[in-house]
């Protein structure tokens, strides 16, 4: 029944634009909390294994590529940067400025998942993805595939939503560059910056709990 | 309010939102109208209800013998299991918030639609992928680990099926989180002028605090049921314990999310039932503030008490204790709902139709539940009582007992606005009695058998207990036939049924002000609200 009205517009069971915006964002909001409760999970599980092994994280740790993650961690704060100065260019009416930057977060965010996926190659070479390939033996390599375990499926989910924010991104390029958006209506481009926000505040704890274990580095 | 819009007298069948939009098939599936999508899910639940009575029906048939003669362990371990997650997930969680929340809350609060459409109709059809690939594992051969997927038995040594359970149970948790959501930023953000929030009926706060647990419970349940999957594909090895996990982590998330479940199926009823004992005596809510904020602190409490689950399993004494404590903090706002609805009822004139028994049946069974629950968080008692009939008893007395005695009386209340038509009110009054006696004829011979010792999820027992075992199946019987009625006179009330009028209950609240079945977009113009709800005084 919307589907035709365009964008800019505002939908039937609004009474005005400023509705309209204030409900999308309490929706991302809403949707961020329910994000953390999933990722929670994994940081609960990680604090009760890492309290029972703590020398095996330590070990655990020392194998992760620790330049790597921090030059990731690096691309995804910057790219988290850019979205909200795109953000800015958008309410101030530079279209075409806000479109580039976020095609520049797009590709920022395609950066850190090449990166990666290349460090996903290193550790299958090395043997240390448990399950498909974990060739670790002696004292503390189960404890050690654990950690692992916690690292794989962390960074698992984690990548899968830099990968829906890299689609959104790109989408919110291409419209903005056609001028779908502008000062007075740029909802879509605020609630992707809030979702980009939530996939580097991720990021933020989980690089720490696995790269920088036991002063690894 | 009440005195609002009349004039649109010729409703019936084939007016209001049922036309207006389409008659087609197509024009229901791709609907955003949060009025339809409430019927889709109507439709699809009943659907899950059955399915999932003809296995509690095979479990009754099986215990009527001590030796189990009909169905082998293997078998009924499935049936309880399918049973358990079809009731649980497909049936319970979505009833009352997706079918009657859909369909009301945007009415109640004066809303032209949930705030987004689109994305409720999305919900829908995730409900329907989870429900076929829970529908498929039973096709497959079904699964035997029970509702709880324990690990390591569901990890390590239950068959295949239980990725597609899981798998099922993941999507129609994000079903549920998305409907949470809407109806969180619907009543945040769409009420209209005048609605603030002490005036907003108490079944809208009701699904506000479910909603608040649907969004920050069922993620975790995700992540979990996630890692259960993960483990049996991949062997990620976080619930097992040859690589150093721990099974019992996988209980305390699991009931981290399953135990504020049991808020997700019982708030909504409450809020129900106080819609219907306020109409039912035509009276304004004893203590709406205490009503309003007792729901929110069942919700916020509900989040500290899943250890009770666990008192057998090996967490520390301390922590049992603190766990305890907190599981009788949660019998106080349950306590004050239940005083401030007698104090409502208490001399008035009350009107026994059929929504009526059903509340005052709510009531009863409810509060029966509620204080079994206490002796089940006492650790000493609950040493002694879990894992028998006992439990199974008091679960079945809040779920079954004051969830769906709730959802059929709010079917039955609402029922001439969403259809625009009545019901036999002879034949409802009948078959809600019958269903207040065939529950406890079913249910409460299974306290006397947990206290008796006998333990749940066998499929044969002692001799000694086949006597109540056989009264409780005559139990089930009773309730299967006060199910079907239903079926039949809303069925025969869909074609027949005389034309409702807006207001046939002379209810208070902006969902009787408008035409029944209610026009596409709710209201012929924007309601201007001037004072609270259950007006009914003055």
């Amino acid at each position: 029944m919307n589907a035709s009205v365009p964008d800019a517009a505002v939908q039937q069971q609004f009474d005005d634009a400023p509705q309209q915006k204030d409900a999308a964002v309490l929706g991302m909001w809403a949707f961020i909390a329910t994000e953390v409760l999933f990722f929670g999970v994994l940081f609960a599980a990680y604090v009760v294994c890492r309290f029972r092994f703590p020398l095996a994280f330590v070990a655990g740790s020392a194998r992760l590529d620790f330049p790597m993650g921090t030059a990731e961690t690096a691309i995804l704060l910057t790219s988290g940067c850019l979205s909200a100065i795109a953000l800015r260019q958008i309410q101030l009416d530079k279209a075409r400025q806000s479109a580039v930057l976020l095609l520049v977060t797009a590709l920022l965010g395609i950066a850190f998942l090449v990166l990666h996926g290349m460090e996903y190659h290193d550790e299958f070479k090395e043997g240390l993805i448990p399950g498909i390939r974990y060739l670790e033996n002696g004292p503390g390599a189960h404890e050690m595939e654990l950690f692992f375990s916690l690292y794989y499926v962390t960074t698992g989910f984690h990548s899968l939503h830099v990968l829906i924010g890299v689609v959104l991104l790109l989408i919110m390029a291409a419209r903005t560059w056609r001028g779908t958006f502008g000062a007075h209506y740029h909802t879509p481009i605020e609630i992707t910056g809030l979702y980009w926000s939530l996939v580097d505040i991720v990021w933020i704890f989980a690089y720490p709990a696995f790269y920088l274990v036991g002063g690894a580095g | 309010m009440n005195a609002a819009v009349t004039s649109a007298d010729a409703e019936s069948m084939g007016s209001g939102y049922l036309v207006e939009g389409g008659r087609t098939l197509w024009s229901w599936l791709s609907t955003r109208d949060h009025k339809r999508i409430g019927i889709l899910y109507a439709v699809a639940i009943t659907t899950f209800f059955f399915m999932g009575g003809v296995a509690a029906t095979l479990i009754r048939l099986n215990l009527i013998y001590p030796d189990g003669r009909m169905l082998s362990a293997e078998t009924y371990n499935k049936t309880f299991t399918f049973h358990g997650v079809v009731m649980v997930w497909f049936f319970l969680i979505p009833s009352i918030p997706a079918t009657l929340g859909n369909f009301l809350l945007p009415l109640m609060i004066g809303a032209r639609d949930m705030a987004f459409p689109r994305l409720n109709l999305f919900s829908w059809y995730l409900y329907m992928v989870g429900g076929l690939f829970t529908v498929a594992a039973l096709l497959l051969g079904g699964v035997d680990t029970g509702w709880t997927f324990y690990t390591p038995y569901s990890t390590m040594f239950s068959n295949s099926n239980v990725i597609l359970v899981v798998v099922g149970v993941f999507v129609v948790g994000f079903s549920s989180i998305l409907t949470g959501l809407n109806l969180i930023v619907t009543t945040h953000m769409m009420r209209a002028p005048g609605m603030h929030w002490y005036r907003l009926p108490l079944f809208v706060w009701a699904m506000y605090a479910t909603s608040v647990v649907m969004m920050l419970a069922t993620p975790v349940l995700a992540m979990t049921l996630s890692l259960i999957g993960l483990e049996r594909l991949a062997g990620v090895g976080i619930f097992d314990p040859a690589l150093g996990g721990d099974p019992i982590l996988f209980q305390h998330f699991f009931w981290f999310y399953s135990h504020p479940a049991v808020y997700i199926m019982i708030l909504p009823a409450m809020g129900v039932v106080s819609e219907l004992i306020c109409n039912g005596v035509h009276r304004k809510i004893f203590g709406y503030k205490f009503m309003a904020w007792s729901m929110l602190s069942i919700a916020f409490i509900g989040f500290l008490v899943w250890g009770h689950h666990m008192f057998v399993a090996g967490q520390s004494m301390y922590a049992g204790i603190v766990f305890s404590i907190l599981s009788f903090v949660v019998a106080v706002p349950s306590a004050i709902k239940v005083f401030n609805w007698l104090t409502t009822l208490h001399k008035g004139t009350i009107d026994f139709h059929a929504p009526m028994i059903y509340a005052l049946g709510f009531i009863g069974l409810f509060t029966l539940g509620g204080m079994t629950g206490l002796f089940l968080a006492a650790v000493a008692l609950d040493v002694n009582l879990t894992d028998t009939y006992f439990v199974v008893a008091h679960f079945h007395y809040i779920m079954v007992g004051g969830s769906v005695m709730a959802y059929l009386g709010g079917i039955h209340y609402w029922w001439p606005k969403v259809t625009g038509r009545m019901y036999s009110e002879t034949i409802a009054r009948i078959a809600a009695v019958l269903m207040f006696v065939g529950f406890n004829l079913t249910f409460f011979p299974q306290y006397i058998l947990g206290y008796e010792g006998m333990p749940r999820r066998y499929h044969q027992y002692l001799p000694q207990f086949q006597d109540l075992n056989i009264l409780s199946s005559i139990g089930a019987c009773v309730l299967a036939i006060s199910y079907l009625m239903p079926l039949f006179y809303l069925g025969h009330s869909l074609f027949r049924g005389e034309a409702a009028g807006p207001n046939p209950w002379q209810a208070t609240g902006l969902e009787w002000t408008t035409s029944s079945p209610p026009p596409e977009h709710n209201f012929h113009e924007t309601p201007v609200v001037t004072h609270g709800p259950y007006e009914y005084c003055d």
